[in-house]
């Protein structure tokens, strides 16, 4: 397993035996996760396994009760004002699995609300940018439109150039294809693939599998808030070490996927429960 | 004998049109001080401070489970006839009474609204807004309240047809209302085809007036539902 310790570079985000309950309810147990700047970094792993509380802890959404999250510069588990979680939100874009779009807004001024209020910039440039942005993410046509009139995969394409607008140095997608017909995943895909290939550090809590192993540099498995393991996308996807990551590789590839060729006999189906036949 | 009805109803419209000018301007008057009053209260019922949160509570529960007349009577019999101002003494009409006296209601009923409204935009915008790095009250001006006010605008449309009907309630302290201006003309002119006629005026006047809130309403329902 490579040590990405030992680049000499210090990583852009860096969690440290990072622990969370609600209430009673254990969430994460000792989270260790870095990510190098322009690195595409994807945490996968079953539902309720703590990926995306992972991701609120990263942008100060959540505070763990335990463990050490620093972003850049900032020791984010020791921010206690919402004025200091604010300077950090600034530096990171948080794209959702349910785009929360504000519908009382047009596409445009989703994009520009933020720019403006938060960063001060003027209108006129902000729209400038935003209009570019909606261009990047194939949605200029629809700028005016509001976000109850668009598809799911559009909304979400906006939700990412929203994100973009604040100029992040890092953004987190949490599960933002789940919620989308098939047909529209592609284009969703599609755009964040771009903003990796651009060298855009991005965390994705992903369950495309196929999508994660290829463009992630990195990937992170966890179960029951532990990373069980993580490497590079080709050694956890063709050579998980651990049996957990392989069960759910397993299920979640689809047994056609990763099953080794049947020897013996070709024709008998020894899965057949698995095939519907029509006759 | 139609005829002489109709002559009869014809020369007492203009004291018909003051009356019931006078229900609108209670009416119009009430929703106005019963809307600031009720989104104040209704901020303070939202605040995170349980000390600014229990008396708004109070207020909501007693003036929304209070009978509107008797509140009317409160206000009428409470309050002085005139109050003493800088060394003036000024007038405290009755008409202005009723109208506090159905501000009340309407407050806690606008407080309740408000307190709904922002209580129905789902917690995802509050997430996105805040990770967009808005601060508390930037989401609020910006993101929650232009939302709530699209919501609020049925029910309030709705509250203020009640309190509309509500105003009928005037003449009982002595308002020289639509409903006490029908009473006068049928006690003049006292004759029971002129009584019927001049009731179903007035019934047909206030359902001119709130039948277009109303369908207002359900139109601006059915254009809100997707959205």
């Amino acid at each position: 397993m490579p040590s990405l310790e030992t680049r000499t570079e210090q990583p852009l985000v860096s969690l440290r035996d990072v622990h969370l309950s609600f209430g009673n309810n254990p969430v994460l147990n000792g989270i260790d996760l870095l990510v190098q700047r322009g690195q595409a970094v994807s945490i996968i792993g079953p539902s309720g396994s703590g990926k995306s509380t992972i991701l609120r802890c990263i942008t100060g959404l959540l505070q763990p009760q335990r463990g050490t999250i620093r972003v850049g510069d900032t020791q984010v588990h020791t921010l206690n004002a919402e004025a200091q979680r604010i300077e950090l939100r600034k530096r990171v874009g948080f794209v959702f699995q349910q785009y929360n779009l504000f519908p009382h807004l047009s596409v445009l001024e989703n994009l520009v609300i933020a720019p403006r209020k938060v960063l001060g910039r003027s209108s006129k440039d902000a729209e400038q940018e935003a209009r570019a942005l909606l261009a990047k993410v194939r949605m200029e046509h629809k700028a005016d439109a509001y976000p109850g009139q668009l598809s799911g995969g559009q909304q979400q394409r906006v939700a990412i150039a929203r994100a973009l607008a604040m100029r992040p140095e890092l953004i987190l997608f949490d599960e933002v294809t789940s919620a989308l017909d098939p047909e529209t995943v592609g284009e969703v895909l599609a755009v964040i693939r771009e903003l990796t290939e651009e060298g855009m550090t991005c965390v994705l809590v992903t369950h495309e599998m196929r999508f994660a192993e290829d463009i992630s540099d990195v990937v992170y498995f966890t179960e029951n808030g532990l990373i069980v393991e993580h490497g590079s996308a080709e050694q956890i996807f063709q050579r998980p070490t651990s049996e957990r990551t392989q069960v759910f590789l397993r299920h979640a590839l689809g047994d056609a996927g990763r099953r080794p060729v049947v020897s013996g006999d070709p024709y008998l189906l020894s899965n057949i429960g698995r095939y519907s036949l029509s006759v | 004998m139609v005829i002489e009805t109709a002559g009869a109803l014809w020369e007492w419209s203009p004291a018909l049109a003051t009356g019931f000018w006078q229900n609108i301007l209670i009416s119009l008057l009430a929703i106005a001080i019963g809307s600031l009053l009720g989104l104040l209260i209704g901020a303070l019922a939202v605040s995170p401070l349980w000390i600014t949160r229990l008396p708004a509570r109070i207020w909501v529960q007693v003036f929304r489970n209070a009978p509107w007349l008797v509140l009317i009577y409160f206000t009428t019999y409470v309050f002085p006839f005139e109050l003493h101002i800088g060394g003036h003494w000024v007038a405290f009409p009755d008409w202005v009474k009723v109208t506090i006296g159905l501000a009340l209601p309407a407050s806690a009923n606008v407080a309740e609204i408000f307190r709904g409204a922002i209580g129905s935009i789902p917690g995802t915008q509050w997430e996105a807004s805040r990770s967009l790095a808005f601060t508390r009250g930037q989401i609020f001006r910006s993101i929650i309240l232009p939302q709530c006010f699209k919501r609020m605008l049925p029910p309030w449309m709705n509250l203020y047809a009640v309190i509309t009907m509500g105003t009928a309630l005037a003449s009982l302290v002595g308002v020289h209302d639509l409903i006490d201006t029908a009473q006068i003309a049928s006690n003049t002119v006292n004759r029971t085809g002129f009584t019927v006629m001049i009731y179903f005026s007035v019934l047909a006047l206030f359902f001119v007036y709130c039948y277009p809130i109303s369908r207002l309403t359900q139109h601006l329902e059915r254009r809100y539902a997707f959205s």
